[in-house]
């Protein structure tokens, strides 16, 4: 079988090339010979450059031409190397050699013409500046397809890279269509359109103002290089003029001394400056035995013996004078620097800053409330690490040094999971009890081994559960090494709830907020309205009252360990969900988590919900102040938290009466 | 780690025998040091490379060895533990006194065995990609430096892309700093006010990527193209590619290219919504050449395991290696000056195709590949650029583009072309 | 080279004198005396070459963590605060030495190149050239304000002892004022630590960020081997080890002892007694901080590079656990721990401890020693609370007093030497 196969497979060889030599110059098709005409570009591909061969296959009016740019942007299209020709393929699976083979289709006429090795054809990579260049040239084609999908796809490709002739073509479309989406996104792109291309200025100005309370990232990309403003210089006042967008003064924030003059003497309105490498080498120049003007070199070692030096060079007439910083701004005086916008009409200028000025406001009020969205979202994620430890630690009063690697544990949890059923909804449904059940079972474990024997030694437990954390930590890296592990969210997961284009928050944050909510309910509920809450109530404020009541306070101790770490793992899920699932992942959050139960007043679920709440919002506007430096707005949380201490050192709701005293 | 002891008991007994044979002017064994952690936050992505190296060895080995010597791997771990790094390539040069050293990772790394590697006259092959504005005597730099790396990726980015307004997003240590400083004043150079490059660092392992993510969407307002140069680190990654994906950042719309994320690192991830986005590297594992498919193929025998990844530091120490490996066969001894000098000029192909050359500056001329990340998780290289030589000082800014390197004319690697001296001999640490 | 074994006449003189109560502290500063005449004699600087010039840093080093742990147990095992900060105390010392060293070796480089130029460098040149070489890789050239006394030697030994001791007598001042205590402070001071490197981790901190100060072994205008100059720190080490620890041990005798030991057991008591619990905890917590950043300031240059990530708050913790293995309340159980964790764990993530094969399975230590040590430390919390130095309560044929199940307070594994003499 593999002989036959073997033999196949050289007769196919041997006959290909005789194929390829046979097709004579002539005998090409029209499309490939425009392809050849352009091979050159083609093949080096880069958007420098491919224009013209973009261009002409467009333009050629060929029946070919669409598919042909349709797959090369797909790079289904290939070269093969030996003759040049270019063609669609397809995947034919292995020789018997193990080589990979290539089904070749012609590209006029699409009808399959052999099977070559891959080796021997070099496939069309345009990257993705040439694809949206194909895309721009495929509109004409596109917008008229009957297919839903091609027509959108044909919209996106105008959004990136939109051409003037792109608005004849949308208009001339833009009746017919029938898709209610689809034509209120056209009728959007030719409003966008006409600001860009519009042939006079009141169809331009009455598309802006047609946008009133519009805040799309499309539209202020519209309107904002309309209102751009280009530096200048002119001599004595600034000219009046619709077109001045402002003047500026020299020495200002906007334009600096050292910034007008460099613009003076780009001019060439002004001398330019000697700097201090250039004074350097004059000085070097110029020295005669040893001295500089008369000074001993030697004594050359303070920029003022230099400067002087260098004034006795100009009274000798060695060398030209450089401006004094006095003489800078007498020059810069004498100028007035002003900006003016660059656009042609100032009537459509003036109607993009009113749309402009109207919608700045907007989007910093809208910027606000993204901001707040998500520091809401952070308080969420700091608030379900802590849930689990507000427990422990808040009802409980063990420091559990470990919670982080519940978390973590629970994280993993999900991945493994994730590993053996494939599906992620289901997996997540799987993975959320599982996690609950691993953790739970974790930490009554730790409880019943080792924290039980130092309920009375504080200190010691926090080294104890130290010991814990270290060693599970170690034990995840030698399991699942250090390198973070996929946790993916199901599809109904992803993608972002967008409010507009300023506002809008992931999918999987908005469920990490709802999983915090659902956690506090059930918190509260377990505490308040059963059984084992009550119990878990009298065992904290009295453990010895309770023991004489009928409660056995081991018991409770141990479940309510559970729970605490049990949630943790539940936590672990929704974090890995978002972010990286790492041996390290509970050591991010136990500093924080200690930081959200102590600053929302220990033993009091509000209190942490409190807490979570203000370090979220305190983290983010810190951000919000100084964005280029996130380690930054993280050390001064850490040291408000620290002062905040100090001032309410049982927290923002502090325990009143007996129950502080527990 | 049985299959290593195996290795090395191999090369050990055999070097017993070829020590009586060799009549030249070294101690058998050649023993060579490999300086990689083996534990800590770095141990995964060094833990292959020390692989790499024990594979290296292991073949160089069966060739013969060098210089009629069996080749001995001396495998020490310094924890990701940065002074542990100097103490331990102390313990290699004196008490095992090797004759080579591969090895290190961060740039905090070398610097720490820097000052010991200068002071004891070692040799060390540093493979990974860094920020430059260094040439040590006794360091070949086999990774990138910022001009074989950053500066044509920005060019992709310019001319390819037509990106008018970027945004560096980096893991707040030195080589995102250092980079970036760089790319800013490169990109100043090309024309791009200040104001449209937008800068933010970020703490290792940063995972809250929202608020980032939309403010890079939001610099789009003004009618620029965007575009993203990442040179976040490690983990973090994972959740800014996440969040990327979930604000429905299309690569077409704001195109990221990373400098630190490669075939090892989209491992961690669902690549499925990253289709498109780029990274830049010496070398990707998707390289089509007879020589990368044989090289993976060994790669696979010796680590046991086909779904194992190779990426650039590793063909940094492949070239690396084999660079020492001639050289010594050149000099005709492992002395360490002997060897230095025969490593200028030294030649070997790439594993990507072409041939890579070392500098008399240390560093290496490679070419420079930009790779579209594919739903598989690998690259799909779609721009190579012809062989670019490393820099050792930047052109871009003021203070090292008066720098040179060149430790064959001017024996001196900071050499200032303005004054026309040699500012120091062993470097800044 | 180790006068302190020389150092009888030290402490109250009308009674007997203070090694005469404490032999312990007489053995221990003759144990350290042998040993680092021992080490000299078998170094490679100065003696028969036995001991290599990497592992005399090694325990050079070693001598310095044990200084900041003996610190550590003063302030914990006497104290009873479990302060998850003192390694930062020991970092800053470490950053305070090392800006000196860095600045001075760039100097004499720069002043170097610059002599053979055709114009005299100008004081400005030659800063700006020093900025570039140190801040270039931080992408920086001039000198954050924190760099203004780096030039100075005296002012920065000052810096090694002020720094630390002015933040941790702040800290202390706002924390104990408010009557933060247990683990609330231990929690509050592990937020100190986090915010600290975190700072540091920033290159806009003006320290060189995550690469930190590096060539700090290179002494400036020192030529001598790294052989000589390894002994030289083992020596200062070992100096200040025994100095330290006749300070601690001084300091923790007498009254002044007595009451810190009271607040350790019962806060409260001592309180209503009419002491300033919070002028004492000041005190310690201060003192402690000056002493480590001392061990600092000798341990770096031996490292040869500082940086954030020694100040994480693991350190910290790492230094509680020496401490807690070693056996707190005494301050020879803090100096064994110390030297015998670090040592222990230097052999086994050194990569040279041997790999046990299971058959189905090898243990590599490198990857199951931080597992071993995290239940170690466990099993010593719950069963030998009183660490490595309960052998020598053993040898003593000390014992805890039976109080029929009252109290102890809240450090069990304290110990009380003067109850376990009853």
């Amino acid at each position: 079988m593999t002989r036959l196969l073997r033999l196949l497979a050289a007769c196919l060889f041997a006959l290909l090339p005789a194929a390829a030599m046979a097709q004579d110059t002539d005998d090409l098709s029209e499309i490939q010979a425009l392809l050849q005409e352009h091979r050159e570009i083609i093949e080096k591909s880069s958007r420098r450059t491919i224009g013209p061969a973009i261009d002409a296959i467009a333009a050629s009016g060929l029946p070919a031409a669409q598919d042909v740019l349709e797959r090369w942007q797909a790079r289904e299209m290939w070269q093969r190397t030996d003759d040049g020709l270019f063609f669609f393929t397809e995947e034919a699976g292995e020789d018997a050699n193990g080589e990979d083979l290539l089904t070749l289709f012609d590209i006029a006429t699409g009808e399959e013409v052999g099977t070559v090795l891959e080796d021997d054809m070099d496939q069309l990579k345009p990257n993705s500046g040439i694809r949206a260049m194909m895309g721009a040239a495929l509109v004409r084609f596109q917008l008229t397809d009957p297919n839903d999908r091609v027509r959108n796809r044909a919209l996106t490709a105008i959004e990136r890279d939109a051409q003037d002739s792109h608005l004849a073509t949308l208009r001339s479309v833009i009746a017919e269509e029938t898709n209610p989406a689809i034509a209120a996104r056209m009728a959007r792109l030719e409003r966008l359109l006409t600001i860009r291309f519009g042939e006079d200025d009141a169809e331009r100005i009455e598309a802006i103002e047609s946008f009133s309370g519009d805040l799309g990232v499309d539209l202020r990309a519209t309107l904002n290089p309309l209102v751009q403003t280009e530096l200048r210089v002119a001599e004595g006042e600034a000219p009046e003029g619709e077109d001045v967008a402002r003047v500026l003064r020299p020495g200002s924030e906007a334009l600096s001394k050292a910034d007008a003059y460099t613009l003076l003497v780009r001019e060439e309105l002004a001398p330019p400056l000697i700097s201090g490498d250039d004074q350097k080498a004059a000085l070097v120049a110029n020295i005669i035995d040893g001295q500089v003007a008369g000074i001993q070199v030697a004594d050359l070692n303070t920029d003022d013996a230099r400067d002087l030096a260098y004034a006795e060079l100009v009274r000798q007439g060695a060398v030209e004078a450089a401006a004094t910083e006095d003489e800078i701004d007498e020059i810069i005086d004498g100028y007035a620097f002003y900006e003016v916008y660059t656009a042609t009409s100032p009537e459509v200028v003036a109607a993009a800053l009113g749309a402009l000025r109207s919608i700045d406001t907007k989007v910093a009020v809208n910027q606000f409330l993204d901001l707040t969205l998500d520091a809401l979202s952070l308080a969420s994620i700091y608030f379900l690490a802590a849930i689990g430890l507000a427990i422990t630690f808040g009802v409980m009063r063990v420091i559990n040094m470990a919670h982080g690697e519940f978390i973590m544990m629970g994280a993993y949890t999900g991945y493994v999971v994730q590993q053996i059923i494939p599906n992620y909804t289901a997996s997540i449904a799987v993975a959320i009890p599982l996690a609950f059940v691993v953790t739970f079972a974790a930490g009554v474990a730790m409880e019943r081994l080792v924290i039980r024997w130092l309920y009375h030694r504080p200190l010691e437990t926090l080294l104890a559960t130290f010991g814990i954390s270290i060693a599970l930590q170690q034990l995840a890296k030698n399991i699942f090494g250090t390198q973070a592990r996929p946790l993916t969210s199901p599809d109904w997961l992803g993608g972002a709830l967008v409010f507009n284009d300023v506002v809008s928050i992931s999918y999987i944050r908005v469920a990490i907020f709802v999983l915090a909510l659902i956690f506090l309910g059930v918190f509260l509920f377990i505490m308040n309205r059963t059984r084992v809450g009550l119990e878990v109530r009298a065992v904290t404020q009295n453990p010895r009252m309770a023991a004489s009541m009928g409660i056995n306070p081991d018991k409770i101790n141990m479940l309510t360990f559970g729970l605490g770490s049990g949630i943790a793992g539940i936590a672990g899920v929704a974090i890995g969900l978002y972010a990286q699932v790492t041996s390290e992942l509970g050591q991010g959050y136990i500093v924080q988590s200690f930081m959200t139960v102590v600053v929302g007043g220990v033993g009091n679920i509000w209190g942490t919900l409190l807490g979570a709440t203000l370090i979220g919002f305190l983290q983010k506007f810190i951000e919000w102040f100084n964005p280029s430096n996130t380690l930054a707005a993280q050390t001064y949380m850490i040291i408000f938290i620290i002062i905040f201490i100090q001032f309410r050192p049982r927290g923002l709701i502090a325990l009143k009466g007996r129950a502080a005293e527990a | 780690m049985s299959k290593f002891t195996k290795a090395l008991l191999g090369a050990t007994a055999a070097a017993a025998f070829a020590s009586h044979a060799s009549a030249q002017d070294v101690a058998c064994p050649i023993k060579v040091g490999v300086l990689h952690s083996l534990s800590g936050t770095m141990a995964i992505s060094e833990t292959t490379l020390k692989d790499t190296m024990l594979m290296l060895v292991e073949q160089q080995n069966a060739k013969g060895g060098v210089l009629g010597c069996e080749l001995e791997a001396v495998v020490v771990d310094p924890a990701s533990d940065w002074p542990l790094f100097a103490e331990k390539a102390r313990e290699l040069l004196t008490v095992h006194e090797v004759d080579v050293m591969f090895g290190n990772w961060t740039s905090v790394s070398r610097k720490s065995v820097l000052p010991v590697i200068e002071e004891l006259n070692g040799l060390l092959f540093y493979p990974v990609q860094y920020e430059g504005e260094e040439s040590s005597k006794n360091v070949f730099y086999t990774g990138a430096a910022p001009n074989q790396q950053a500066i044509p990726a920005v060019d992709y980015f310019l001319e390819e892309l037509g990106v008018e307004k970027f945004a560096l997003l980096g893991t707040d240590y030195v080589y995102p700093r250092t980079t970036n400083n760089i790319l800013e004043s490169y990109l100043q150079d090309k024309g791009i006010a200040a104001e449209d490059i937008f800068v933010n660092y970020t703490p290792f392992g940063h995972s809250d990527w929202a608020t980032i993510v939309a403010d890079v969407k939001e610099l789009a307002a003004d009618g620029s193209q965007v575009g993203v140069i990442s040179t976040i680190n490690g983990d973090a990654n994972v959740g800014f590619y996440k969040e990327l994906a979930a604000a429905g950042i299309d690569a077409a719309d704001i195109p990221v290219v990373a400098f630190s994320v490669g075939e090892e690192e989209l491992s961690g991830l669902d690549t499925s919504n990253l289709v498109g986005h780029l990274a830049a590297w010496n070398y990707f594992m998707s390289a089509d050449t007879d020589a990368n498919e044989e090289f993976i193929a060994a790669w696979h025998e010796f680590i046991g395991d086909d779904s194992r990844v190779t990426n650039d530091p590793m063909e940094a120490h492949y070239i690396g290696f084999n660079m020492w490996v001639n050289a010594v066969e050149a000099a005709g001894t492992t002395d360490v000056d002997a060897v230095r000098e025969n490593m200028w000029g030294q030649e070997f192909p790439n594993l990507t195709g072409g041939t890579a050359v070392m500098g008399v500056n240390h560093h290496l001329s490679k070419p420079v590949l930009i790779g579209e990340i594919l739903a598989d998780g690998q690259f799909d290289i779609i721009s190579e650029t012809d062989p670019v030589p490393g820099d050792a000082w930047t052109d871009f800014l003021p203070e090292s583009a008066v720098l040179v390197s060149d430790w064959k004319d001017l024996e001196c690697g900071m050499y200032n072309t303005e004054t026309e001296t040699c500012v120091q001999i062993e470097s800044n640490y | 080279m180790t006068a302190t074994t020389t150092n009888p006449a030290f402490g109250p003189g009308r009674r007997k004198p203070f090694v005469m109560r404490n032999p312990s502290v007489l053995v221990f500063l003759a144990c350290l005396a042998i040993f680092t005449v021992g080490v000299t004699i078998l170094s490679e600087g100065f003696g028969i070459g036995v001991i290599s010039t990497s592992f005399i840093k090694t325990l050079g080093k070693t001598l310095c963590l044990c200084l900041i742990a003996v610190a550590m147990d003063v302030v914990w095992g006497y104290t009873g605060i479990l302060s998850l900060g003192h390694f930062a105390f020991f970092g800053l010392g470490g950053y305070a030495i090392g800006m000196w060293l860095m600045y001075e070796r760039t100097r004499l480089i720069v002043a170097e190149s610059m002599s053979n130029a055709a114009l005299p460098p100008t004081p400005e040149e030659i800063s700006s050239g020093i900025a570039t070489q140190i801040f270039g890789v931080v992408g920086a050239s001039e000198f954050p304000p924190i760099w203004a006394f780096a030039h100075s030697l005296p002012l920065q030994l000052l810096a090694v002892v002020l720094v630390p001791g002015l933040l941790a007598l702040v800290f202390g001042w706002l924390a104990f004022r408010s009557r933060v205590t247990g683990v609330y402070l231990s929690i509050l001071t592990q937020a100190m630590t986090l915010a600290l490197s975190l700072y540091l981790f920033q290159n806009d901190s003006g320290l060189r960020g995550n690469n930190g100060l590096s060539g700090l072994q290179n002494l400036p205008g020192v030529t001598a081997s790294q052989d000589i100059v390894s002994m030289w720190f083992l020596w200062a080490s070992a100096f200040a080890l025994g100095a330290g620890y006749l300070l601690c041990a001084w300091v923790v005798s007498g009254k002044f002892g007595s009451v810190i030991r009271g607040i350790r057991d019962d806060e409260a008591r001592v309180r209503f007694l009419g002491y300033s619990v919070e002028g004492y905890k000041l005190f310690v917590f201060t003192f402690t901080a000056v002493i480590a950043g001392i061990a600092g300031a000798l341990y770096y240059p031996q490292a040869g590079i500082i940086n954030p990530a020694e100040i994480a708050p693991i350190a910290s913790i790492y230094l509680a656990v020496w401490v807690a293995i070693g056996g707190r309340g005494r301050l020879y159980g803090a100096v064994i721990g110390a030297a015998f964790v670090s040592l222990v764990s230097t052999y086994f993530t050194g990569g040279q401890a041997p790999s046990i094969n299971l058959g189905f399975y090898t243990i590599n230590w490198v990857d199951w020693w931080l597992i071993l040590l995290g239940l170690t430390f466990v099993l010593v919390t719950l069963f030998f609370p009183k660490g490595i130095g309960g052998l020598f309560d053993l040898i003593t044929d000390r014992r805890s007093p039976d109080r029929h199940g009252a109290d102890l307070g809240p450090d069990q594994g304290a110990l009380r030497e003067k109850e376990a003499e009853e």
